[in-house]
């Protein structure tokens, strides 16, 4: 191929293979979103979802899809350059009103404005998504976004924190089998089930962090399957499969002021809600705080990082703690609103739905984690009571396992990206920097990122 | 102690799970020689395998199960079946989720999230398709039927076969790499790929290849691990968990090393889950992982393709 653009004579038979190759790639990848979509197989006619997605007139439908998003895509590509300079003034105008922090801190304030009163004008269901679904996805996301999106580690078995918190916040307060000295306003708890993810996480990291970074990927997976084994086996203590009930709600007691979170949706909402601001205050800081710096520093050559006196281990770890812990509070906060806990929420694919939901909204980005959260939390329940698109919740990890491909090759820094992390994606691609915290800094194995 | 009584039969047992890690652990290790990552949808490519075999077996065998011949053939049969299935499904991935990245000089990060969505794509598209209810391989054998005696411990018809499929495959490999320009050209691209290109050895085309030869191992090894224990859609995740362990164990990028850290895997779980609760044996297998990668990290053979295969 590169010898036939090298001579320069056939560079339109050059376009046009890589058109015919593209259109092979688009007409692909209509048919499989045809299956994916399509009706489901059973194990006595295993073909009947294909033939059904495939040999059935909506395929069509598909195929003209596949074939308008070659063509444009063709298209873009021939005039990629007309493009980018027609929209060079909306990405400087953009960039410009996000650099004014007057304009940014407006915008914060009207967002915060609006989550405030929109859910009141929510009818119940919605409001039960808002807080089960995307307020503590929201919170998930943003902890994990320290730990994908700051570090560039990848942590498969985040949830697993999640349950520490969760089991934490039913030891203290007196749910589990086995009882504490006393017991706990959920309130207390906080900083207990905090520091309880926050030691996990540093048992598990200081080993491992000193490692390449996908042995991380691999042992914190291997690590979420562990505790839900011990949360499933070790019954007299956590209650086993069926899970532990009656853990209290957060309440308030003043001399004379009385108050119970209870079932209904909206009061925990705003405690929600004020606790995910707080803790999107606390990340923005931590962002632009030494700490920040020195992860992004690790990020982005972690043997310039480490010659500079940068003590790589150190922030590793701090960054996966300050992510355990976030999930161990989310846990917390789950569990005492739903008064329940068990094994069976804490199984692997969470994990990877929280990655997905960072990624999807942009690795290092704030407002990207809230976003992918929000938005891909949102959808399913959407599409759920769609008259017609009808989706199964069974499939849902079909559309997140080809989102994740997708975003990866096309486009890896999300759909919000924080502006550093996309240009060190640039970077990275023509071999300035990592981009990730991968290469592992005490291994001696370890290739050149 | 626990396991001074059933010695033996552990030992077989053992040895049996190990090969069949083996098989899937050489699936990681190949690919981590030439492209130093961790392929995480090695797991479903060992789903598909079978998948595959069930497929394959359940339309070809009647109602009674076959007898001396024809049962080596359905094996036989199951076995290429899933191997060939597992490949195509590996050469997708690569295709797929690997070699758009790779053009693109991606961070690592990158690659190895794009492998988990292929992943989780495809063990749940496997599901959509193929229902989410385990199912069980019509046996080509008496798969309770037992073909010999060791030292008191009844060695079960199952455990022969794989071991001596196994045993085949493995060995098949080992002279493949030794002997192959295809197995030099593995070697030269896990050694250093840059300079391998220039020696006019195709990259791409040996990181497919590559990718192919892990699929054929992973693909029998779901097949024979299915016989056993049937096949369902989620089957693939613990037993990849394993092999990696297993691949870690044994150095990872090492061929041979995937081989003795299979078969010590296997051993260290099944004596090791005679003394616990069978509940908790998965964790034996992370404990070890964990382990090793603490205290030697490269594992017992030590790292590297290029150097020790």
């Amino acid at each position: 191929m590169s010898r036939i653009a090298i001579n320069g004579v056939s560079m339109s038979s050059l376009r046009r293979s890589q058109d015919v190759r593209r259109l092979g790639a688009w007409v692909l990848g209509a048919l499989i979103l045809a299956v994916m979509t399509g009706p489901s197989g059973t194990t006595t006619s295993p073909t009947a979802g294909f033939t059904g997605s495939l040999l059935h007139p909506r395929v069509l439908g598909y195929l003209a899809f596949g074939l308008v998003m070659w063509a444009l895509s063709t298209a873009r590509v021939r005039s990629r350059d007309r493009v980018h300079s027609a929209t060079r003034g909306v990405q400087q105008l953009r960039e410009k009103l996000l650099g004014d922090n007057r304009v940014r801190h407006g915008t914060y304030l009207v967002l915060l404005v609006l989550a405030i009163l929109v859910p009141t004008q929510l009818n119940s269901f919605w409001q039960e998504v808002l807080v089960d679904q995307i307020g503590v996805f929201v919170l998930l996301a943003v902890g994990l976004n320290v730990v994908v999106g700051y570090a560039g580690l990848l942590d498969l078995g985040y949830i697993a924190f999640y349950a520490i918190g969760a089991y934490s916040a039913a030891y203290w307060t007196g749910a589990l089998p086995v009882h504490p000295v006393f017991h706990l306003n959920p309130f207390y708890v906080i900083p207990l089930a905090i520091l309880a993810a926050v030691v996990a996480g540093v048992i598990l990291g200081v080993p491992t962090l000193r490692l390449r970074g996908d042995y991380l990927a691999i042992v914190t997976l291997g690590f979420g399957e562990i505790i839900s084994i011990v949360a499933t086996n070790l019954s007299s203590v956590t209650g086993g499969a069926q899970g532990i009930i009656g853990i209290p709600h957060f309440s308030v007691h003043l001399s004379s002021f009385h108050y119970q979170w209870g079932l209904s949706n909206l009061p925990y909402y705003y405690l929600l809600l004020g606790f995910v601001v707080i803790v999107l205050v606390a990340f923005r800081s931590l962002e632009n705080s030494r700490v920040g710096r020195a992860l992004a520093a690790i990020r982005e050559d972690e043997v310039a990082a480490e010659a500079s006196g940068v003590g790589v281990l150190k922030y590793k770890v701090m960054a996966f703690a300050i992510g355990a812990s976030t999930s161990g509070f989310a846990g917390l906060l789950f569990a005492s609103k739903i008064s329940f806990v068990a094994p069976g929420d804490f199984t692997v694919q969470l994990s990877i739905l929280i990655l997905v939901l960072v990624t999807f909204g942009g690795m290092g980005s704030l407002p990207g984690a809230v976003l992918g959260a929000a938005v891909l939390q949102w959808a399913p329940e959407y599409l759920r009571n769609h008259p017609i698109l009808g989706f199964q919740q069974q499939d849902l990890y079909i559309y997140l396992g080809a989102l994740l491909v997708v975003m990866m090759i096309f486009r890896p820094s999300g759909i919000w990206p924080s502006r550093r992390r996309r240009r060190e994606l640039a970077l990275a691609e023509e071999g300035v920097g990592t981009a990730d915290a991968m290469s592992g800094s005490s291994d001696p194995a370890a290739g050149p990122g | 102690m626990c396991i001074i009584h059933p010695f033996w039969s552990l030992l077989v047992s053992g040895l049996s799970d190990g090969f069949l890690y083996a098989l899937i652990a050489l699936g990681y290790t190949l690919v981590y020689g030439v492209l130093q990552l961790i392929n995480f949808a090695h797991s479903e490519v060992f789903m598909s395998g079978g998948f595959a075999g069930y497929f394959i077996l359940n339309r070809t065998i009647g109602s009674h199960t076959p007898h001396g011949l024809d049962s080596v053939l359905m094996v036989v049969l199951g076995t290429v079946g899933g191997a060939v299935f597992g490949g195509l499904v590996a050469f997708g991935l690569e295709r797929a989720a690997y070699r758009p990245l790779r053009r693109r000089n991606a961070p690592r990060i990158a690659f190895l999230i794009s492998a988990i969505g292929a992943s989780y794509f495809l063990y749940n598209l496997a599901g959509k398709e193929f229902g989410r209810d385990a199912v069980s391989i019509k046996a080509p054998f008496n798969l309770d039927g037992n073909a010999f005696r060791l030292f008191g411990a009844q060695v079960q018809t199952y455990q022969v076969v794989v071991a001596v499929a196994a045993i085949v495959m493995l060995v098949g490999l080992d002279r493949m790499v030794a002997v192959t320009r295809l197995g030099k050209g593995i070697r030269a691209v896990a050694q250093d790929a840059d300079t391998a290109s220039l020696m006019g050895v195709n990259i791409d085309r040996v990181i497919s290849q590559t990718f192919v030869i892990g699929g054929l191992l992973g693909g029998a090894a779901g097949f024979l691990f299915g016989l056993n224990y049937g096949v369902v859609y989620t089957m693939g995740f613990t037993p990849g968990l394993k092999a990696f362990t297993a691949a870690v164990l044994g150095g990872i990028g090492n061929i041979r090393g995937a081989v003795v850290g299979g078969l010590v895997l296997g051993l260290v779980e099944n004596f090791g889950s005679a003394c616990i609760q069978t509940s908790w044996r998965d964790v034996i297998a992370f404990g070890i992982l964990v382990a090793v990668l603490i205290i030697r990290p490269t594992g017992l053979l030590g790292e590297r393709l290029g150097r020790s295969a």
